[in-house]
């Protein structure tokens, strides 16, 4: 373990793993409530927040530049909130709009303190484009503590956050305060950015928010089981770039990460049990021919429902033939279920699906694809 | 013409030339597929560049715009294996690309003119100093030329397919079924936006260009009630902008890319604020007439019902008027003024009666705001 004696390498894949881990967590919410983006919007927004605090103070000491970028970001996302609400251009609109304008006005400032005589703005650029290398043993500190903040408060909130993502409108008419939650989420995610754009940089930093949750989410349908992963995702590709960009010359930490958690997400969109492309393919090809059957049997299983208690209580064909598109051969399907061990008649002319079938039919529509709470 | 006159050109028409395309972005929901683009033509630069080894060359432009396209084909991939979301999908697919662009650039072209922040931001202020001379005549610079033909290209393309567009747009699935191919339009807009993004961004960074294709369209949506006049809007605010920002740029000696941005910026929200039927203001108006409006009624179903009983010498006088209806004693003088002005009440010995048209209205607003 040469490699983690090395100082600055430590304190990069540190901070890089605090990052993943914070912005991980909070991306899977932002995921599931459809607001992926945001990350991007927030990371460009926060430019004009760094410039005035230089500006203002002409320090680059990591806090107040951490708390003008929050704030810029911050008004950013207030400002889509407004228009969303009160007008008719739509969100995504509305977003690359605070988006570009937050951040040309944040050039505008640049440019402006760029002519100042005391113009020490050299290193206004690594939060920019992300500048792992140079991060240092306090940075490391505050964005620690940071991002530990946002996790506890996640944790605390968890139930009002795991409202607001699944049924935000039953939130409200149980009198739940769900904007001003909605607020305090996007404040996490603010805060999680902005620890990240020192390290990552404005552009990758919205890959910190979308890719661990889009990977997790690929392997579980769970929601407390997803946050987990992707955190863990986050955290391990945070600390994988950083080391392989320290190991391998020229290779730049930010959009190393990003490509380690690219890799990540490729590979479980390709081999998620149950939901990954290679599963779907092995699936569709072998149950293809029992697909066809498959209505049948929901339909019988569907109709003995009807019956509680009655496991043996049969349907005629006729009402199959009602329930089934016109010129199925229903004869065929329930000969071949029957074979399978699946149906069983009842009497002569009634038809019912056995425990096996029920069992069958129940696994079929678990396999529901929903994320739960 | 001056560099200055010559910098506000190009600016004014990259502007018109984005608003064409970012239209259509904004109608259909997919305006951040404009920053996507616009990043992810990072890493098809720098290939064309490695092969090259010019960055003037025109293979600059065509690979850039490739990567454009397998930048909007990747991300309907990913939406169509319906395992990721579609802002998701945008939020994957252009970091990944950009990525991939940034460490091409460290590990190859060290020592080469070639910075990310020069894609990212762009420098208006440089354009004019890229010439365009044929046989050693100067015809200006080679950003107007460039973004000149865009510019003509997008309005061919769009008048020519104006129909199917707007079909496509407002409707994808009736457009599916009159054989359309919705699929075709989208794509043959991607590349629309693909190739103006490639063209603007070496004039004026890729950041302008999302403010200019989404800024001016949005604003005009708040304005145009139809599809060609939301366009002429989005255009005409497009120039004043990119002319605003221009003026504000030199007058400052400040960035001239972010100085247009932020003007689209303004522009958008001074629309937002005082459009005439949908501004933010309008709507606040609307709203207190329609606060006052019910008051009115509210006074008149009061007065109606004690109307001829003998409580009426109480609960109609003015000046107690405030207690029975639980409101502030300011806000009822409002009211009562009001429907006085209306003629739905009189004054008579220090009473509030209702009046002819005040009685009708009362009666109907019991059972219903049938006005």
């Amino acid at each position: 373990m040469e490699l983690f004696g090395d100082y600055t390498l430590r304190v990069v894949a540190l901070g890089s793993g605090v990052l993943g881990a914070a912005a991980g967590a909070l991306g899977s919410f932002a995921y599931l409530r459809r607001q992926s983006l945001v990350g991007d919007a927030l990371s460009h927004a926060a430019l004009p927040g760094i410039a005035l605090v230089f500006l203002l103070t002409g320090s680059k000491a990591p806090l107040p530049i951490m708390l003008g970028a929050a704030l810029a970001g911050w008004t950013a996302t207030l400002a889509v909130r407004l228009v969303v609400r009160r007008s008719r251009v739509p969100y995504d609109s509305a977003l690359g709009m605070a988006l570009a304008v937050f951040f040309g006005f944040g050039l505008v400032l640049l440019t402006a303190i760029q002519k100042r005589p005391d113009a020490a703005q050299a290193g206004l650029e690594s939060f920019l484009f992300g500048q792992a290398a140079s991060l240092l043993r306090e940075d490391v500190v505050v964005m620690s503590l940071l991002g530990a903040a946002c996790l506890v408060a996640l944790a605390v909130l968890w139930k009002e956050f795991k409202l607001l993502s699944f049924d935000s409108e039953f939130g409200s008419s149980l009198g739940r305060p769900m904007r001003r939650l909605d607020g305090l989420f996007t404040l996490l995610l603010v805060v999680a950015v902005v620890i990240g754009l020192r390290t990552v940089g404005v552009v990758l930093m919205s890959a910190m928010v979308v890719a661990p949750a889009a990977a997790a989410r690929q392997l579980t349908n769970r929601l407390a089981t997803m946050v987990g992963l992707a955190a863990g995702i986050g955290a391990f590709s945070g600390v994988t770039g950083a080391v392989l960009s320290s190991v391998v010359p020229r290779l730049p930490t930010g959009p190393t990460i990003v490509l380690v958690l690219s890799t990540v997400v490729v590979l479980s969109l390709v081999a998620a049990p149950r939901r990954g492309l290679l599963w779907r393919w092995i699936r569709l090809g072998r149950l293809q021919p029992a697909a066809a059957l498959d209505p049948v049997l929901m339909h019988l299983y569907a109709l003995s429902q009807q019956h509680p208690g009655e496991p043996d209580h049969g349907h005629p064909l006729a009402v199959l033939r009602t329930m089934s598109p016109a010129g199925a051969d229903l004869d065929r399907a329930l000969a071949d279920l029957e074979q399978r061990g699946l149906v069983h008649t009842v009497g002569d002319t009634l038809w019912a699906p056995t425990p096996i079938g029920r069992r069958e039919a129940e696994k079929i529509l678990d396999d529901s694809d929903e994320v739960s709470p | 013409m001056s560099a200055e006159f010559e910098i506000l050109a190009i600016a004014v028409v990259t502007a018109v030339a984005a608003a064409l395309p970012g239209t259509y972005l904004v109608l259909r929901r997919t305006a951040m597929v404009s920053d996507a683009i616009s990043h992810a033509i990072l890493p098809g630069i720098v290939v064309a560049f490695f092969l090259t080894h010019d960055l003037n060359s025109p293979l600059l432009l065509l690979a850039a715009a490739a990567t454009g396209v397998l930048t909007v084909v990747l991300i309907e991939a990913l939406v169509r294996s319906r395992l990721v979301p579609e802002d998701a999908s945008i939020g994957l697919v252009f970091p990944a690309l950009f990525s991939i662009g940034v460490i091409l650039i460290s590990r190859g072209a060290s020592g080469v003119h070639l910075d990310t922040d020069a894609v990212l931001l762009g420098e208006l202020a440089f354009a004019p100093f890229h010439r365009l001379t044929v046989a050693g005549v100067d015809l200006g610079p080679a950003a107007l030329w460039s973004m000149g033909a865009i510019l003509a290209v997008n309005a061919v393309l769009i008048l020519l397919a104006w129909k199917e567009l707007k079909l496509a747009t407002v409707d994808a699935g009736l457009a599916a079924l009159l054989g359309f191919h919705p699929l075709v339009i989208h794509y043959g807009l991607m590349s629309m936006v693909s190739v103006t993004a490639v063209g603007a961004f070496d004039a004026v960074g890729s950041i302008l260009v999302v403010a200019l294709m989404i800024a001016p369209p949005a604003t005009a949506y708040l304005l145009a009630e139809r599809l060609g006049s939301m366009i002429g809007l989005a255009v005409a605010i497009a120039a004043a902008g990119a002319a605003l920002g221009w003026a504000a740029a030199l007058a400052l000696d400040v960035s001239i890319a972010g100085s247009i941005a932020t003007a689209c910026g303004l522009v958008f929200a001074v629309a937002f604020l005082t459009a005439p039927e949908r501004g933010l203001l309008a709507q606040v108006r609307r709203r207190s007439g329609q606060r006052l409006d019910f008051a009115v009624r509210l006074l008149l179903v009061h007065l109606l019902h004690h109307e001829g009983t003998p409580e009426a010498a109480e609960e109609c006088r003015e000046s107690g008027l405030h207690r029975h209806l639980g409101w502030r004693e300011s806000w009822t003088r409002r009211v009562v003024a009001k429907a006085r002005q209306r003629a739905l009440v009189d004054r008579r010995g220090g009473l509030v009666l209702p009046t002819d048209a005040g009685r009708h209205l009362g009666d109907h607003a019991v059972i219903g705001f049938s006005d």
